[in-house]
């Protein structure tokens, strides 16, 4: 994508100023479940989580995925299933649900990655179109019913994962390890050059490059985090339904990265927040939920591409 | 020699061509719109429920009847398309071509929301009229009057808005249009007008196939979700901008999907997913298409 020129905060900014901002980040964190309800706010972190992931390869590489519905998805499955039925615990549970979503990363990436912008993004959604039809068809993922009533177990062995207060420390324990990783991939050499390949692609392949590879690599660490986000949010919710593989899952994690500032870290984490409060609270509101979500889609394109984040951060460089 | 009766499998046969005409009337508008405008139509979907719902309205509200919905119906889906392509979508063309998808996915989300608001999703009914009820058995299948009537409407149109945009002076223009706007420009002709009509034409088609939809399929706001999915892996599979390859694909992914229901039910749903990958993997500008 488009590319909106918006420098990373971290990136622009010093280095104390960086620690300055993660250290309110970790209090925030911290103090979430004593104003918040911790089930809400856990359930809100894995899709933030998923954002970001999603951002991982919309604003590095800029290749629009609309099929990352079915990484989280597929691992909300896997991992459901280990929980439910094989009676793993939650960590062996969240790997085989990555591992999952990045068998399946690499399957997709290999096909969509043969074509770019607009055909990427449609080949994308018909791909995972297929993981929604297999959802109706494999005997573990029961149809309609979905898979409900996941026992969440214990964390390590010893902390039970019916504590709320457990609960969201553990996913936020998770939340953390994703969005650190995704910063570091950010700003590794790995992630400057898909940035130059996004620039200008047929200059990275002059220079030696072999494209395909890095765009395939990143669209796979990026299945895989959303998996990680999925097998996290079968766990807090007790459930994985073909509502996780649905486009429409797609989408909103779309307008997560488009409405906090897509290629901006913080951004999906801010749009996750938004758009996961705002499906809580019109629940009982009577609106129709996707009639909002859509106005939302549009007045924000024309409006405001950069995002919230992405817009601060060219008011505060245009400032100095 | 097939596990399956004869009458089963024209049946299938037969419901394969229909939904194989409302994919080649989707991804025909679909293809017009991408090849002039550079914008991928993710509402197309919509403005086909919008079709159908146009035709039940002015029947339930209005008492004018299928004749009536068939004209009436392409020609409103048109004119809103088209108020959207000069309000909304027109401010699209500067900026990266991905900004068109996420907002016409938006007006997707935006419009069926409204519309499960106010209808719900319950499907309504819309009959068959009245001249074209009962059928003929052809001796080894029965067939609807209705069902060949779809049929023969959609290739119709399909086949005659492919000679209005390859053999007329119309068509030239579109054409002119797509290839070098600027200097089409300079010879006077209107290109910004050509695009919003051009846009009217691929939602009309959509418009057209929903209102051919509603008496088999019954109205309903879900009605046009799934499918633009499935137009876009045909419209993949037959190349992007190919007029001709949007037709043949849809008619011909149609027919095999009703294939795989008698052989293999379970992959129905997934056949025409499973082709769009192996063409990726082997000829990734799609059938039709040229590469570039």
């Amino acid at each position: 994508m488009p590319a909106p020129a918006t420098p990373d905060i971290a990136a622009a900014a010093p280095r104390t100023a960086t620690y300055a901002w993660y250290a309110l980040g970790a209090l925030v964190l911290l103090a979430v479940p004593y104003f918040v309800y911790p089930l809400f706010a856990a359930k809100v972190l894995c899709y933030c989580l998923f954002a970001c992931a999603f951002n991982l390869l919309l604003g590095t590489s800029g290749l629009l995925s609309f099929g990352h519905a079915a990484f989280f998805g597929s691992a909300a499955y896997v991992a459901g299933h280990a929980l439910k039925v094989w009676g793993l615990p939650f960590e062996l549970a969240a790997v085989l649900g990555m591992l999952a979503a990045t068998a399946l990363g690499f399957v997709f990436g290999l096909v969509s990655i043969r074509r770019h912008g607009l055909y990427f993004a449609m080949v994308t959604l018909a791909l995972a179109q297929m993981i929604y039809f297999l959802a109706f068809q494999l005997p573990f993922t029961h149809a309609e019913d979905g898979l409900t009533a996941v026992p969440r177990g214990k964390i390590l062995g010893l902390f039970d994962l019916n504590n709320l207060y457990v609960l969201y420390y553990t996913t936020a324990a998770v939340f953390t390890l994703g969005y650190l990783l995704i910063a570091r991939i950010t700003h590794s050499n790995f992630g400057q050059i898909l940035k130059a390949i996004r620039e200008n692609q047929p200059r990275m392949i002059s220079l030696g490059y072999s494209v395909n590879n890095y765009k395939l690599v990143v669209f796979i660490l990026s299945a895989a985090l959303s998996g990680l986000a999925g097998a996290t949010r079968t766990m807090v919710v007790q459930l994985a339904s073909t509502v996780d593989v649905h486009w429409a899952t797609s989408g909103d994690v779309i307008l997560m990265a488009l409405l906090g500032g897509v290629g901006t870290l913080f951004g999906p984490v801010i749009g996750g927040v938004l758009v996961e409060s705002l499906q809580f609270y019109l629940a009982d509101s009577g609106l129709p939920i996707p009639a909002v979500i859509g106005a939302i889609f549009v007045v924000c394109i024309l409006l405001f591409r950069h995002g919230i984040v992405g817009e601060i951060t060219r008011l505060m460089s245009r400032k100095h | 020699m097939f596990p399956v009766s004869t009458q089963v499998l024209f049946g299938q046969l037969l419901v394969g061509l229909i939904n194989g005409s409302f994919y080649a009337l989707l991804a025909l508008g679909f293809a017009v719109i991408f090849g002039l405008l550079g914008i991928i139509n993710v509402a197309q979907g919509t403005f086909y429920m919008i079709g159908a719902f146009v035709g039940w309205m002015l029947l339930n509200y209005l008492g004018l009847g299928y004749w009536w919905g068939i004209v009436l119906s392409p020609i409103i889906a048109g004119l809103l398309g088209m108020a959207l392509e000069k309000t909304l979508i027109s401010r699209m063309y500067k900026l990266d071509h991905i900004y068109g998808l996420l907002l016409t996915y938006g007006l997707m989300m935006f419009i069926m929301g409204m519309f499960i608001y106010f209808f719900a999703t319950a499907p309504r009914p819309y009959p068959v009229p009245a001249e074209l009820r009962g059928g003929y058995n052809l001796g080894f299948m029965f067939l609807p009057t209705y069902r060949a009537w779809v049929v023969l409407v959609s290739i119709v149109f399909c086949f005659g808005t492919w000679y209005v945009i390859e053999r007329t002076p119309v068509g030239r223009n579109l054409r002119a249009a797509t290839e070098n706007p600027m200097l089409t420009r300079a010879f006077g002709i209107n290109v910004p007008a050509l695009l919003t009509f051009g846009f009217g034409i691929g939602v009309a088609l959509a418009g057209l196939a929903g209102i051919l939809a509603g008496p088999i399929y019954s109205v309903s706001p879900l009605m046009g979700g799934d499918l633009v999915i499935v137009v876009f892996a045909v419209v993949v599979v037959g190349g992007m901008q190919s007029i001709l390859g949007a037709i043949v694909t849809g008619l011909a992914l149609g027919v095999l999907e009703g294939f795989t229901k008698v052989f293999y039910p379970q992959g129905a749903n997934m056949v025409i997913f499973v082709i769009m990958f192996i063409v990726l993997m082997v000829k990734p500008a799609g059938l039709f298409g040229q590469e570039k």
